[in-house]
């Protein structure tokens, strides 16, 4: 077990989406995968990103692209146009979230080739 | 008609403003069958529709024109099809700017094909008395929250009649809004007689159409491993070569840089996803979850697996509306101390602002203090103490324009009478700018009738 950026087993795609924003998260490795479908809850997600996004977050999943994919239901200011935010269209919020630590057991760890 | 075994389609254009060369390496650098280009984003219609009322020959993408007249010699040469939604709000105007630079340039016997029919601003009143809603599909609200405000209403259009102008023969195909897979998906209908429906080979055009929509966005742009990434600056923007049944490679030109592995393909199919189960569209609807990827070479990832269902009654349409004003602006603060005077400036900004009677709500004004952790706000791990400088960036909005042009008269003045290594405005006062507001609704197919027009430069 190691306490690990979110970085280390998943990589992340977010982009703008109405008035907030997705992030999907696609893990390194079907273990890895397995490990964050219990693990990376939308309330955990939620918890970390509370500062950018008031509003709620949905999860949805997709085992065959090893991909949790989390809708950020107001992290954009207003969105669009309306928005005063330097990241008004949420790119920055995927790289967000893989900042998220987690204890992360070894054989999860041991199943992703090293981060480049 | 003979059928190809496969057809190549190349997307050199993912958002206005994307690379003005992405386009010109890709008819140049390798075999192209198809070169797409996407023009349009939600504010764009709203602009083009102001242009427009001010000039009736404008309202669409100049650039496209300007790219034409680049890659005109190629186009013509190689026999490659372009499929662009460089129509704005006026395919018309923009078909009679291509055929123009076509003849100038003495090339005879061009056809050109646009498709119309999407443009609803002009008919919402007759829509909304034949018992469409046009509700906002996001928030529920009733459109007569905004109707006096509308700047533009189009539909999103599918990609038949993108085929319907290629079956006539259409070398370059221009249109209005459409959804951004539609401008692959229109070409493989055409090239392999696909019907309506044929759900699962729809879906796979409009999966392969998502890959690509973004550029290079799937060849190793904003990609997770960038280090990974090679030659950036010669990034190759994505082909697709799709097949009759369906199944699909993603790749790009050799010798071009970034690239294509299941991973950067990954990051795409993410991008801008709502429920993976059920990717809606006007011809079908995707399941995001029936996709395989396997790695089919250098640069080369193999898609097959991609099963579809029917499209829903309706076409989403994308209005517009003028929702108030805003004013951003930024100065530059060094150090030492960065911070904590970025943090005062601020104060002394809305202190003034308070003198002179002009008050913003919190949901009207916003600091950042760009340097001090604003995209990760919150998250621990990213803090830093005591940046070496900071850009302080202060914004307003609201409904009020001459209020919101008040709150730009007072940064400058923090350069003489604020704390001490304040710099950086060289843009002037910030002015206040129009706030477009986006509008999502649904309309029944049955309101929109597409219309497809092909003519022959020079006939």
């Amino acid at each position: 077990m190691a306490k690990v950026p979110l970085s280390r087993i998943a990589t992340a795609r977010s982009g703008d989406k109405g008035e907030g924003s997705n992030v999907g998260v696609l893990a390194r490795s079907d273990a890895a995968y397995a490990f964050l479908v219990e693990h990376l809850t939308a309330e955990r997600v939620r918890r970390h990103m509370a500062a950018i996004n008031p509003g709620g977050v949905r999860r949805y999943e997709a085992q065959n692209l090893r991909l949790l994919n989390f809708l950020l239901e107001d992290s954009l200011g207003g969105g669009g146009s309306a928005s005063l935010k330097t990241d008004a269209q949420g790119k920055t919020h995927g790289l967000a979230v893989l900042r998220l630590e987690l204890d992360v057991p070894d054989a999860v760890l041991a199943s992703v080739p090293a981060a480049d | 008609m003979t059928r190809p075994s496969f057809v190549r389609i190349a997307n050199g254009q993912g958002f206005w403003g994307d690379s003005i060369l992405a386009p010109v390496r890709l008819v140049r650098e390798g075999p192209v069958d198809y070169l797409t280009l996407d023009y349009l984003a939600e504010v764009t219609m709203s602009i083009m529709q102001k242009l427009r009322a001010r000039n009736p020959n404008a309202g669409y993408a100049t650039d496209f024109v300007r790219l034409v007249e680049r890659i005109l010699p190629e186009l013509v040469e190689q026999g490659i099809k372009v499929v662009a939604n460089a129509g704005g709000v006026n395919p018309r105007g923009c078909m009679e700017a291509v055929a123009a630079v076509i003849a100038k340039r003495g090339y005879q016997g061009v056809k050109l094909g646009i498709v119309e029919g999407d443009d609803v601003f002009g008919r919402i009143d007759e829509l909304v008395a034949a018992g469409e809603p046009l509700a906002n599909m996001d928030t529920g609200a009733p459109l007569a929250t905004v109707r006096e405000r509308l700047t533009s209403a189009n539909v999103y259009l599918g990609a038949f009649p993108i085929a319907e102008a290629l079956d006539q023969g259409a070398q370059i195909v221009i249109t209005g809004r459409g959804t951004d897979p539609g401008l692959v998906l229109g070409p493989m209908i055409h090239e392999f007689g696909w019907k309506p429906g044929d759900h699962d080979l729809l879906a796979a055009g409009t999966v392969a159409g998502h890959i690509v929509e973004c550029g290079a966005q799937c060849t190793g742009g904003n990609f997770t491993d960038w280090r990974s990434v090679p030659d950036m600056a010669r990034i190759g923007y994505p082909l697709i070569e799709m097949r009759a049944d369906g199944t699909f490679a993603i790749t790009k030109h050799a010798g071009t840089g970034g690239l294509v592995n299941e991973s950067s393909v990954l990051h795409q199919l993410a991008y801008e996803m709502g429920d993976p189960r059920a990717y809606l569209g006007p011809d079908c609807t995707a399941d995001f979850t029936t996709i395989r990827l396997r790695t089919g070479g250098r640069d080369r990832v193999e898609v097959s697996g991609v099963r579809g269902g029917p499209p829903t009654p309706f076409f989403k349409v994308s209005a517009s509306y003028a929702n108030g004003f805003k004013a951003v602006g930024e100065l530059t603060i060094s150090g030492p101390e960065a911070l904590a005077k970025a943090r005062l400036c601020a104060e002394i900004v809305w202190q003034r602002l308070a003198l002179d009677g002009a008050h913003y709500a919190p949901e009207e004004r916003l600091v950042e203090f760009l340097g001090a952790n604003t995209c990760h706000a919150g998250i621990a791990s990213a803090e830093r103490e005591d940046p070496s400088e900071i850009v302080l960036r202060m914004g307003v909005k609201g409904s009020d324009e001459a209020k919101v042009n008040r709150f730009g008269m007072e940064l400058v003045p923090l350069v003489t009478s604020g704390p001490p290594g304040v710099t950086g405005f060289a843009g002037g006062r910030p002015k206040a700018t129009e706030i477009i507001g986006f509008w999502p609704a649904l309309l029944r197919k049955s309101f929109v009738t597409p219309k497809v027009t092909v003519v022959t430069v020079g006939a």
